[in-house]
């Protein structure tokens, strides 16, 4: 599966080719490069798979209970699907916490579907092997806002609370090396790690970096993840303990570092390094 | 008459302060509450790594621009806190300096005490930060670039003696510096930061070579 899956990626690079000088939006030369790739990618991105997968996950009843994801609230009311990915996180009354999509589908395969917690968040991420269902509803209903701008809700004063406790979370420095994730991603001046371009995602200018593209196929390792997984790596490489899947903490990050996007057009699930 | 005004006065103050402090660390407090319940310790990385110590705290307070007095205080502190190497060399091996340069694993919790999860020693990630020998272009920019270290400060010992000091602690020269505390922390051995003293300041590394 996967080979074919390369091979198509490859025809797909093939055909692509002349690269369109247009693609290239960074000015860092080699940033720039994979900018290229990465655009010839999305022609034909693996995540449409993960996004089928998704669609029949949600639509088809599972779990202890038999039951569909189709009263699942996404905050547009049970069973909306489209546009609800750009407008979360919000504010969920039912669980009197802010929930960003992943958290939320979680939720709902809990409550609705009667799948045990422990077990979803026991081995939550893609491997060679697998990929969770999460994973999938969450690139399933992440496609169904492609082209909408994020517009995540602030009229709550949960909502509004979220992001200035995802704000201090951003800039907190600790761990082994004295790192917050504005070591990295609050920078100006375009700075890269390695060859990695680092937006600063505490301007609203370059804040969309943080979420466009997820969830996103991932070349290194060749698999789906989701916004749940870069934090949770980004945690480990900040030397820091192990954030908690799905957790309020990651909630209020998100919403941070979505509501310094919004306004952005989300382009759909994509492509990552 | 007069104290007592005082006192009324100081009174009001202190609970306009307080109200103040309230309003701006009640997104703080419930980040610093949030962080210890959803987060779980894995291998070496505890829950501990979530505590501020003076630097970092100073750090955060003040945005990393603590007023001088503070950062000249926690400085000092940090340098007196430096161990030098016994026999007083400072200079290793620069080849293997290169390597450790190069490797950026480790501390993680994935990692074990000193060692990666693939049993290398630690390394230093320099190369994610800074440019420093001429064969790699693939070096970040974070930092200042490296090149030609000592060709342009000068080989002798005071700038051994800085090279070594900045590598073990970044924080005693800049406070809120974001490089890593490598010796202070025992993320790196006191061994590999002699090889990567050599790798800027010997006269043969290609950092001053070419």
């Amino acid at each position: 599966m996967r080979q074919a899956l390369m091979l198509g990626v490859a025809a797909a690079i093939a055909a692509a080719a002349p690269w369109p000088q247009a693609m290239a939006q960074s000015e860092d030369p080699v940033a720039a490069d994979f900018d290229k790739f990465r655009a010839i990618m999305e022609e034909a991105n693996p995540a449409e798979l993960f996004e089928a997968k998704g669609e029949q996950l949600w639509k088809t009843p599972g779990g202890p209970k038999k039951q569909s994801l189709e009263k699942c609230d996404l905050g547009l009311g049970p069973g909306v699907v489209k546009g609800a990915y750009v407008q979360m996180p919000r504010y969920f009354a039912d669980v009197d916490r802010v929930m960003d999509a992943e958290a939320r589908i979680v939720h709902c395969m809990v409550t609705l579907q009667g799948f045990e917690l422990d077990k979803l968040d026991d081995k939550p991420f893609s491997s060679a092997t697998k990929t969770p269902d999460p994973v999938s509803i969450t690139t399933y209903v992440a496609a169904q806002s492609a082209g909408m701008k994020f517009a995540p809700s602030q009229s709550h004063p949960k909502e509004k609370e979220a992001y200035e406790v995802g704000k201090e979370i951003f800039f907190y420095r600790a761990g082994a090396y004295d790192f917050a994730c504005a070591s990295c991603h609050g920078l100006d001046g375009g700075k890269r790690i390695r060859t990695q371009p680092l937006p600063n995602f505490a301007k609203p200018e370059t804040a969309a970096s943080a979420v466009m593209g997820w969830p996103g196929y991932r070349m290194t390792g060749g698999v789906m993840h989701t916004l749940q997984w870069r934090l949770n790596d980004c945690f480990r490489q900040q030397r820091f303990p192990e954030p908690d899947y799905t957790s309020e903490m990651l909630s209020n990050l998100i919403t941070y570092l979505t509501v310094n996007a919004q306004g952005q057009v989300y382009k759909g699930p994509g492509i990552k390094r | 008459m007069k104290k007592i005004a005082t006192a009324v006065t100081l009174g009001a103050g202190v609970v306009v302060l307080a109200a103040c402090a309230a309003m701006q660390s009640a997104p703080r407090d419930r980040a610093l509450a949030l962080m210890e319940r959803d987060f779980h310790p894995v291998g070496i990385a505890g829950m501990d790594r979530l505590k501020e110590d003076a630097v970092t705290a100073a750090c955060n307070k003040y945005n990393d621009n603590p007023p001088a007095d503070v950062a000249k205080k926690l400085q000092a502190q940090q340098y007196a806190a430096i161990k030098w190497p016994a026999d007083g060399k400072l200079m290793g091996d620069w080849k293997v300096g290169e390597k450790i340069a190069q490797r950026g694993r480790g501390m993680t919790w994935r990692d074990k005490p000193g060692k990666t999860s693939r049993g290398e020693d630690n390394g230093g990630g320099c190369y994610n930060c800074h440019q420093i020998g001429p064969d790699t272009d693939s070096f970040g920019t974070i930092g200042p670039s490296l090149y030609q270290f000592a060709k342009l400060r000068g080989y002798g010992a005071d700038i051994q003696r800085y090279a070594y000091a900045k590598i073990y602690n970044a924080k005693a020269y800049s406070v809120c510096s974001q490089m890593p505390r490598f010796g202070h922390v025992d993320a790196l051995e006191e061994d590999q930061i002699q090889d990567l003293v050599a790798l800027l300041m010997d006269p043969k590394s290609p950092v001053n070579s070419r």
